[in-house]
Order: structure tokens, then sequence, then C-alpha cells
């Protein structure tokens, strides 16, 4: 750490060139206070991860061990096939992976053409659409939850997985939007130039130019997109009522009310929601922070 | 001359013309949904709130009842209270947290990525598998927080069965997934040009200075961002209270949110009129504190040419 000195510590030490060895020793001193206090919170956040994995793990009335057992004796593998068992999860785990795919495909696909719209080409009205757009960020969408609830009733979609995807093929969502723009400010106009004057059209632009370019933005929604529809709770708990049509997230619900006690399989289920999201997120973290670096939220 | 000039500005109008029919055909998804799913609802929901429906019986009109309703209804200022009090605790600690765990994970040290990810997992877990896995740690008997206390003979609270202790548990839960907040400062953290710092490092000012003359004013958009849009969110949470209390709200209300208290309305109730009014409240709170905050903003949020 000491040997690293970089180019600013260098700086500094020609300006003041006596205390050189007292900042080394305050340096060295703070990188450890530093690597402490970032251990310790570390320790905190993953702790629970390995106490929900454990628990998952242990034979039933072995979570309920004084003084706690981190490892559980006997691992209980099998946890997981009788948590698979005792409710219809393969069949929630299918009705979730529907709605996540076709709402994700509807958001990446007309959120990618709405930033395009908006970032490349000129159309009257497009500076205050934009700001339409971005001002439904703040809105709290609780507002259109019982009147969108009429309507889909008056359509005869409640107890189908309609309302959970159908809206996402308009527009995704108003930060998708915002990030595609962004990322797609950033991609060099002369492409897209060179390519007109050849006699390309804005789809053959936006399909064969902007979007190859486009991995980190196009990434970064996927997994956002994947996450949203994923999680959601209140909307398939007010829409997919029934049993069969049921998703994860509701379906754990329930597991919850039925085997209040049995925190093992519990464990193990909540650990078989988790893994999906945590396997995407590797998938995709090259892209990740810079998908969202792009959006130039400190203001430039 | 002149008719190849002519030619070529009809060309131009035309190419201007195509591309605008194409920007509109691009963006109408988008606008056919903020029609279709935001402002016709919304006006809907106007209309609502001057009604009575349980949508099984046709609604009829209700005039100020809902509103009487709602100035009478003891539990609305119980579902304000318990809201208010987790929003105002919850997210300035949830953002001065992130933002202290990004400048951490954004300085040069070992294992970065090692730390980010652990600090970011949290935050992509399922609300549901989360809610569940925070009732299992906070559990007053056999819960990992609890066991640890008692070892360290410290008194162990009830959590959510106690009235008083199940919003501070709600609150250190949510303080748990603080990545989400984290990541959006560490891109805006690593959007700050290094010139700038070596400027300053120049101009012979120190980490301290640096940071409060540099890293904070180029940080202040996105710290603003995280502190409207935590606000926004935490009036909304209805997962975690949904699930740690079994849809009730329990114990005695004290995790009674409005959007579980709008829900229970809706579509345990059934009183379409009256949740839409309770979602305009809703609305009509957070469009305040929005507003405050933008104004505010003025004064502390540095824009460095605009969005």
């Amino acid at each position: 750490m000491g040997e690293a000195v970089s180019a600013r510590t260098a700086a500094t030490a020609r300006v003041t060139p006596g205390l050189t060895d007292l900042t080394h020793g305050v340096r060295t001193l703070g990188k450890g206070i530093l690597y402490f206090c970032l251990i310790a919170f570390g320790l905190t956040f993953i702790l629970p991860y390995f106490w929900m994995v454990s628990t998952s793990l242990k034979q039933t009335g072995y979570e309920f061990q004084y003084p706690p057992v981190w490892i559980p004796n006997p691992v209980v593998w099998r946890n997981y096939v009788d948590t698979w068992n005792l409710l219809p999860f393969a069949l929630w785990f299918w009705n979730t992976i529907v709605i996540v795919v076709l709402s994700m495909a509807g958001a990446i696909l007309t959120a990618s053409m709405a930033g395009f719209g908006f970032a490349r080409l000129r159309f009257p009205g497009r500076g205050l659409l934009f700001t339409l757009c971005l001002s439904t960020m703040m809105l709290p969408s609780i507002v259109t939850l019982i009147p969108k609830f009429i309507l889909f009733t008056a359509l005869g979609w409640v107890n189908t997985n309609l309302p959970l995807w159908v809206p996402s093929w308009f527009g995704g969502d108003a930060f998708f939007i915002f990030l595609c723009r962004q990322f797609f400010l950033g991609i060099p106009r002369e492409l897209d130039e060179a390519a007109r004057i050849d006699g390309a059209s804005s789809w053959r632009i936006y399909a064969q130019i902007v979007l190859p370019l486009s991995r980190p933005v196009l990434a970064t929604m996927a997994v956002f997109a994947f996450q949203g529809s994923w999680n959601d709770f209140l909307g398939p708990l007010i829409y997919l009522p029934d049993r069969e049509k049921m998703t994860l997230a509701v379906g754990l619900n329930t597991m919850l009310g039925m085997y209040q006690t049995n925190w093992n399989y519990l464990m193990a289920a909540s650990t078989l929601m988790t893994l999906p999201i945590v396997v995407l997120f590797f998938l995709a973290q090259r892209h990740f922070v810079r998908g969202i670096a792009t959006t130039g939220l400190a203001g430039r | 001359m002149s008719s190849i000039a002519a030619v070529s500005v009809r060309r131009r109008a035309g190419l201007a013309r195509r591309e605008a029919v194409d920007g509109f055909l691009f963006i109408a998804p988008w606008l056919l949904g903020f029609v279709l799913w935001v402002a016709g609802p919304m006006l809907f929901s106007l209309i609502l709130i001057f009604m009575n429906w349980s949508l099984l019986t046709p609604p009829s009109f209700a005039g100020l009842e809902n509103f009487r309703t709602l100035l009478s209804d003891e539990l609305i200022p119980v579902s304000l209270y318990n809201t208010a009090y987790y929003t105002f605790i919850f997210v300035p600690l949830h953002v001065l947290l992130a933002l202290l765990a990004a400048l951490a994970l954004n300085l040069r040290i070992r294992a970065v990525g090692v730390f980010r990810t652990v600090y970011y997992l949290p935050s992509i877990t399922p609300t549901v598998a989360s809610a569940m896995l925070w009732l299992w740690v906070f559990n007053p008997d056999f819960g990992l927080v609890n066991l640890l206390l008692r070892r360290l003979q410290i008194p162990s609270p009830q959590w959510f069965v106690d009235p008083v202790w199940a919003k501070p548990a709600l609150i250190i839960m949510g303080l748990w997934s603080l990545g989400s907040a984290m990541v959006i400062f560490l891109a805006g953290l690593q959007n700050i040009p290094t010139e700038l710092y070596e400027a300053a490092s120049i101009d012979g000012a120190g980490t301290w200075a640096r940071f409060w003359n540099v890293t904070l004013p180029l940080l202040s958009p996105v710290i603003f961002f995280n502190l409207v849009v935590g606000i926004i969110g935490s009036f909304q949470v209805f997962t975690t209270v949904f699930i740690v209390s079994n849809g009730q709200g329990g114990p005695s209300n004290a995790t009674l949110f409005l959007v579980l208290y709008l829900y229970q309305n809706g579509f345990v109730f059934f009183k379409m009129g009256y949740a839409s009014l309770i979602a305009w409240m809703l609305f009509a709170i957070v469009l305040i504190f929005t507003g405050i905050q933008f104004l505010v903003a003025r004064k502390w949020v540095h824009y460095e040419g605009g969005l």
C-alpha cells in the first residue's frame, strides 16, 4: 500500500515535504481502520445469507439448537427435494418464468425503441414528451393500482397472467427509456449519419448499428426487468388468486402460512427463489456498473 | 441550377418528415402505454374517489362520503404515522450508508470486486425471500440476532412480535439492501473526471478538501436522485410489511403502512372508491415532499450543464 504512492499523493508530498512520514503513518492506520470496517460490514451483509443457507440444510428440529450451529450436522440436502415436492413449486416456477420472459422481452424492445426515438430522431414535441416520460418516474405507481384492476377486470384478464406482462410491451418503464436514451446519446452520431447516406432507414440504424453497440445498457435493463417481475408480489397477489396460476413470490407466502415453524423448508424455498437472480447477476455483472454509469446522473 | 436546389430542398424536407414520422413510431408503444396505463387510469381514479363501488354490485355516486370516511377513519392517522416513521428514519440512513459504502468501495483497495459483490447481493434478493429470511433472523426465540444478543448478555427485543420494535426491525431489514443505491453512487463517482482531483491536489487540496469541493458537489445530483426515489419508494412499501404481518399490519397495527391499508380496503373490503382516495392522498403527500425537495435542491444540488 505504502509503495503504491499515487500521482496524487506525490503531488501532495511536493507541496508539504516534511510531512510525508507522518502522512504515511496516518495513511497506513487509516487503511487498517477502513479494511476493518469494510470486513465488519461485509460480514453483517453476508451473515443473514449464510444463515439462510445453513438453516435450509438442517434436519427438521435442528433449526432451534442453542448455541447456534453454523455448519449443519448432518447436512440434509434432501430438504431441497422435500421442499420442492411439498407444494407445486415446479408449476409456480414455470408460471413465473413465462411472465418474466414475456415482460422482459417487451420492456427491452419497446424501451430501447423509445430511447432511440428520443435520442436520435427529431420530431415535434420531442423535448416535452421526454420530460413527460421522465416525470412518470416520480409518479407513485400505486395511484393506478385500483383503476387498472377495474380495467383488467372489465377486460376479463383477472386470473390470467396478461396484466402482469402486457403493460411491459408499452415502453417497459420510464427509467429504462431514460437509461437507453442516455446510452444511445453516447454512441457517435457519425455512425448513423454514414449509414443514412448509404440509404439505411431509421429501423435499420436502430437494429443493426445502435443495438449491437448497446450491450451494457441492454444487459443492465435485462437484469432490472428480470428482477422487477421475478420479485413482483402485489401484482400476482391481486391478479392470480388461483393456486395453479400463482407465481413463486406469492407461492412462497402461501408456504409461510402453511409451514410456519419449518424454517429449514422455508429457508430452502427462499434460497431456491434467490438463486436464479444471483446467477443472472453474475452473468451480467461485467456490464452492470457501466450500464448505469452512462445515465450521466452526475450531471454530465 | 435552381431546379436542382428546389429538388434538394424538397428532398431534405421529405427526409425531415420521414424522420419525424419514424420518431413518433419509435416512441408510439410508450406513448400509447402512457395513455392506457398511466394517464387514463389516473383520470378514471379521480372519478372513483366520488363513488361507492365493490365491483360485485354496480357503482353508485357517493359525493364526498369517502372524504368524510377518510377524515374520521382512525386507521388513517395510524398508517400515516407508521409510513412517515419508516420513511424519515429509513431514507436518510439508507442514503448516508449507501454513500459511505460507495465512497469506501471506490478507493483503491484489495479485493474490491469481492466487497462490492457482497454489499450488492442483498439488494437483488427477492423481497419475499428476504422478508422471510429476516422473519427468521428476527425470530424472538431462535433467530440469529437474538441468539447473538443473548450471548452478549444484551436484552433481546421481540422484534416483529412487539409493536415498538416491529418498525425498527423493518428499517434494519431495508438497510440490508442498500446495494442498489450504492451502485448508483459508484457509477456517479466513476463519472467524476480524475483531472478535477489532480487539479485540486496541485492547488494544495487535501483529501478532505477534495471530498468537500470536488466529490460532494459533483455527486450532489446523485444524492438528490437517491433521496427523491428513496422517499417515493418507501412511501409505497408493501411486500415486506405484508409478509411479516401476514397481510394484517400487526402487531397492534404497528406495521399497517399506507399501501397495506389501501390494499386491504381495495382487495379485502372491496371499497374501490375509498381505496382510490387513499391512493390519491398518498400521491398528494409524495408530490408535496418531492416538490419541497426540488425547491431545496436549488440550494445544494450542483448541476454541470444540466442533464
